[in-house]
């Protein structure tokens, strides 16, 4: 009788476990495929020598997209066209920014380390969300206020300009991301997100984030060399 | 004052407002963590922290 029950449970727990799985793998493809477009976008926006407003007008540009059309699209296989126009527009955007931290006298150090670490950062805690299993849910609330909350930091420095404020926030925002990495990963194991476009569209914003507040911590900590 | 820093705290601003009803219902329904949750989130955290700290030393 028990062994029938542990058959039975086996039985029920497979096709979710198969789905799962089948949604975990999609994703990571879809990002790493993505995360290879940006980095070309990126390069053809750095030969073209685009002006600094080229990353204003990408992020706007790709945000709106991302948060009013993406999911209207999410479970047509437009929705993948889409996640490419999103995070190749991110992409463009970072030319000019990767242009200007290559012009600094250890630029080259500086992007270097924010990608490796940037790299570092997003594999090891998807290696911790997807080895202890943990269910993060608890977390969502906690992260959206406190997203919000350094969304409006930043607002204010936009104008007061300070870099002590600047390195703080860059600082929290990675924090936030982490903790996002865990939060999405964990929604992807426990069933929370069966959508894998709107799972690698999460994920690679989170990545997008902690590589810019990266490059801005180590520009600054490193600027005076 | 720069039209960049305007548009940039303008499209900021545009993003808190979308995002405040989804933190708000994301507080109200989100389950309680437990204390040991809440260590499996600040333990990699405080690891996260570490290495940004190794970076900073690298650079």
């Amino acid at each position: 009788m028990k062994m029938n029950q542990n058959f039975s449970t086996v039985a029920q727990r497979s096709p979710s476990e198969l789905a799962t799985n089948k949604v975990l793998r999609n994703t990571y493809m879809l990002l790493s495929m993505t995360l290879l477009f940006s980095g070309v976008t990126a390069m053809i926006s750095m030969a073209l020598s685009m002006p600094p407003m080229t990353y204003l007008i990408s992020v706007i540009g790709a945000m709106v997209i991302a948060m009013f059309v993406l999911p209207k699209f999410a479970n047509s296989p437009a929705g993948i066209g889409i996640v490419f126009l999103v995070t190749g527009m991110l992409g463009f955007g970072l030319g000019p920014i990767l242009t200007m931290y290559a012009s600094l006298p250890n630029g080259g150090n500086i992007i270097t380390l924010s990608l490796g670490g940037t790299g570092v950062i997003f594999l090891s805690l998807s290696a911790y969300a997807l080895t202890t299993r943990k269910n993060f849910s608890f977390l969502g609330g906690f992260l959206m206020v406190g997203f919000l909350l350094v969304l409006m930091a930043a607002i204010v420095n936009i104008f007061l300009a300070i870099p002590a404020m600047s390195l703080v926030i860059s600082a929290v925002v990675i924090m936030i991301m982490s903790g996002f990495i865990l939060y999405d990963t964990s929604r992807i194991i426990h069933g929370g997100e069966t959508n894998y476009v709107l799972a690698t569209i999460g994920l690679y914003m989170t990545i997008f984030n902690i590589f810019i507040s990266l490059l801005q911590i180590l520009g600054i900590m490193g600027g005076d060399d | 004052m720069d039209w960049m820093q305007i548009v940039s705290a303008l499209a900021l601003g545009m993003f808190v407002i979308f995002l405040f009803p989804r933190a708000k219902d994301a507080m109200q329904n989100s389950p309680k963590g437990s204390s040991s949750d809440w260590m499996g989130f600040i333990i990699p955290i405080v690891g996260i922290v570490l290495f940004i700290m190794l970076l900073i030393e690298l650079v």
